[in-house]
């Protein structure tokens, strides 16, 4: 088992002073930290590595070119599918998510058919669906959110009928923390023959994810929300579907024979992956399953868990707090809340100015904000480096916000 | 660091001087920051000689945006519309005297952009009189 002492001395950034003080980082769900070993992997690389992948045949261009492909086989296994040619490597989750809606949205959506989505999503698995959906003649419905802010999945029953092409759902709300079901979810896009997609952004950096024990047939996620860094991040796909599925990008590596006319496709998985790709990032988001795998996601889980019912039970002892979203059972770490007659920027600016980072406004889920009758939040939320000494000082200073105010 | 809530800041957005609708505005524009929700909505009076009598604001939003436009109210007064749209982010800056950062900033800004706007649209409708 690893303590937390050690764990926190793999993060380079807790050195950093934020305004002369200690630096409390409760914004993980917009992005973590990154581990030293991901850091020195990258630089790394580009000391000793760097080359492009798939072209030369020098020596360089080789061991690129495997530790790349590596680090797809090391997703692979994170995601439980069969072979790295089930895993594209993308910017973000948005990448992955606009990768689906145009291969999905123009070669398939028809006149007439649905696309279902929940009350929860992020602007990255609505808006690219909205587009679609307007281009095609398209519909787009939504399963609803219960009053203590968890899926209703009765209205899930409604919303999926025989004219759903695509149901594409977040695994974990961004703004609330709600984790969704996916599995009740999807067992009823198979009943329909629905293409059943994950928008895993808040759930691959925090829990287990096993794509056929889920049964889906995409799953999204973002490198930089967990551990890996920005700008890498995947999107796993059935191989029988992308084997039958039109490319998003167009252009190098994607093909195989190309004429002044014509061109046909790589094989899986690069047949999607066009273009020089971000080597560096897939091998510290490579690494950075490893750092995971050493911790382990029963222990993630469990710091995770504890520190968001602290959380909870702390901010429930202030009168002039009002938390949003689910009971901690339901949800992840994270904790979204509003003050009595204090602006969500007010809140985050003070608490920054005590080096607590937060994040506040809309967390790019307007339409859910409006639901909850409010314009923007504020929300902390927790990874495993995370303490109860964090939670205190997010307490500490909240009580402070209140009196400079009252 | 010096904090970006000194007292003055607190207190007009707890107690603002200039809250308020008035009739028969001369100037009246009603603007949101649609990432933060934050709105304001102005309303001024010009005396004869077309300067600044009186003027108010309502509201929602940040200590920072709410402040902001009370304190720039009370500074305008008896300015010329003309004046006013000759102010800048560096006057608004000064007369907070506050440590922004760059996207607090844009909270600050949105009372005079929304009374700037209010007054473009007064000078058209007059142009648009007189011709």
């Amino acid at each position: 088992m690893i303590s937390i002492t050690e764990i926190l001395k793999d993060f380079p950034i807790f050195e950093t002073k934020i305004h002369g003080k200690r630096l409390v980082y409760l914004d993980n769900a917009a992005t973590t930290q990154k581990p030293r070993q991901v850091i020195e992997a990258i630089s790394q690389y580009y000391e000793t590595r760097n080359a492009n992948v798939h072209r030369g045949v020098h020596y360089l261009s080789e061991i690129a070119s495997e530790d790349y492909e590596e680090a797809h086989n090391k997703v692979a296994k994170f995601l439980n599918a069969k072979g790295m040619e089930e895993i594209i490597f993308t910017r973000n989750t948005t990448e992955s998510l606009n990768l689906l809606a145009y291969s999905l949205g123009l070669n398939e959506l028809e006149k007439g058919d649905n696309i279902v989505l929940t009350r929860f999503e992020h602007h990255s698995n609505l808006v690219p669906w909205q587009q679609m959906a307007r281009r095609q003649g398209a519909e787009i419905r939504f399963i609803e959110m219960t009053e203590d802010c968890r899926l209703d999945l009765a209205s899930a029953e409604k919303a999926i009928d025989d004219k759903t092409k695509v149901v594409s759902i977040t695994h974990m709300s961004n703004a609330l923390g709600t984790i969704i079901p996916v599995k009740e979810v999807s067992k009823l896009a198979r009943e329909h023959g629905a293409y059943m997609i994950v928008d895993g952004a808040q759930s691959a950096p925090h829990m287990p994810v096993d794509v056929r024990e889920l049964d889906v047939d995409f799953f999204a996620f973002s490198g930089h929300k967990m551990l890996a860094p920005m700008g890498i991040g995947g999107l796993y796909g059935r191989e029988d579907i992308l084997e039958k599925m039109e490319p998003f990008l167009f252009g190098g590596d994607m093909i195989s024979i190309v004429s002044f006319d014509n061109a046909t496709w790589n094989r899986l998985p690069w047949k999607f992956e066009a273009g020089t790709p971000n080597v560096s990032g897939g091998i510290g988001l490579a690494v950075a399953i490893d750092y995971l795998g050493k911790i382990g996601f029963d222990k993630i889980h469990y710091i995770e868990h504890e520190l968001t019912e602290y959380a909870h039970e702390r901010l429930n002892e202030l009168s002039f707090i009002k938390i949003y979203g689910p009971e901690p059972k339901y949800k992840g770490a994270v904790v979204s809340f509003a003050m009595d007659g204090i602006h969500p920027h007010d809140i985050a600016s003070l608490l920054d100015e005590d080096g607590i980072a937060v994040r506040a406004g809309h967390h790019c889920a307007q339409p859910l904000m409006k639901m909850l009758g409010t314009d923007s939040t504020t929300r902390a939320s927790m990874y495993f480096y995370n303490t109860k000494e964090d939670i205190d000082a997010l307490v500490e200073s909240l009580q402070k916000i209140y009196k400079l105010f009252s | 660091m010096s904090s970006m809530y000194r007292q003055l800041i607190v207190d007009r957005y707890k107690a603002p001087l200039f809250k308020g609708k008035l009739d028969n505005a001369d100037i009246h524009f009603h603007d949101a920051n649609p990432l933060c929700g934050d709105e304001i909505e102005v309303f001024v009076r010009l005396d004869d000689e077309g300067k600044i009598k009186e003027a108010k604001f309502d509201g929602t939003g940040c200590a920072i945006s709410q402040a902001s436009v009370d304190l720039l109210l009370e500074g305008i007064e008896g300015m010329t519309p003309d004046e006013v749209m000759g102010l800048d982010a560096d006057f608004i800056k000064e007369m907070l005297n506050i440590p922004l950062t760059p996207v607090r900033l844009k909270c600050a800004l949105l009372g005079l952009k929304v009374l700037q706007a209010g007054i473009l649209i007064h000078k058209k409708k007059q142009e648009a009189g007189e011709s």
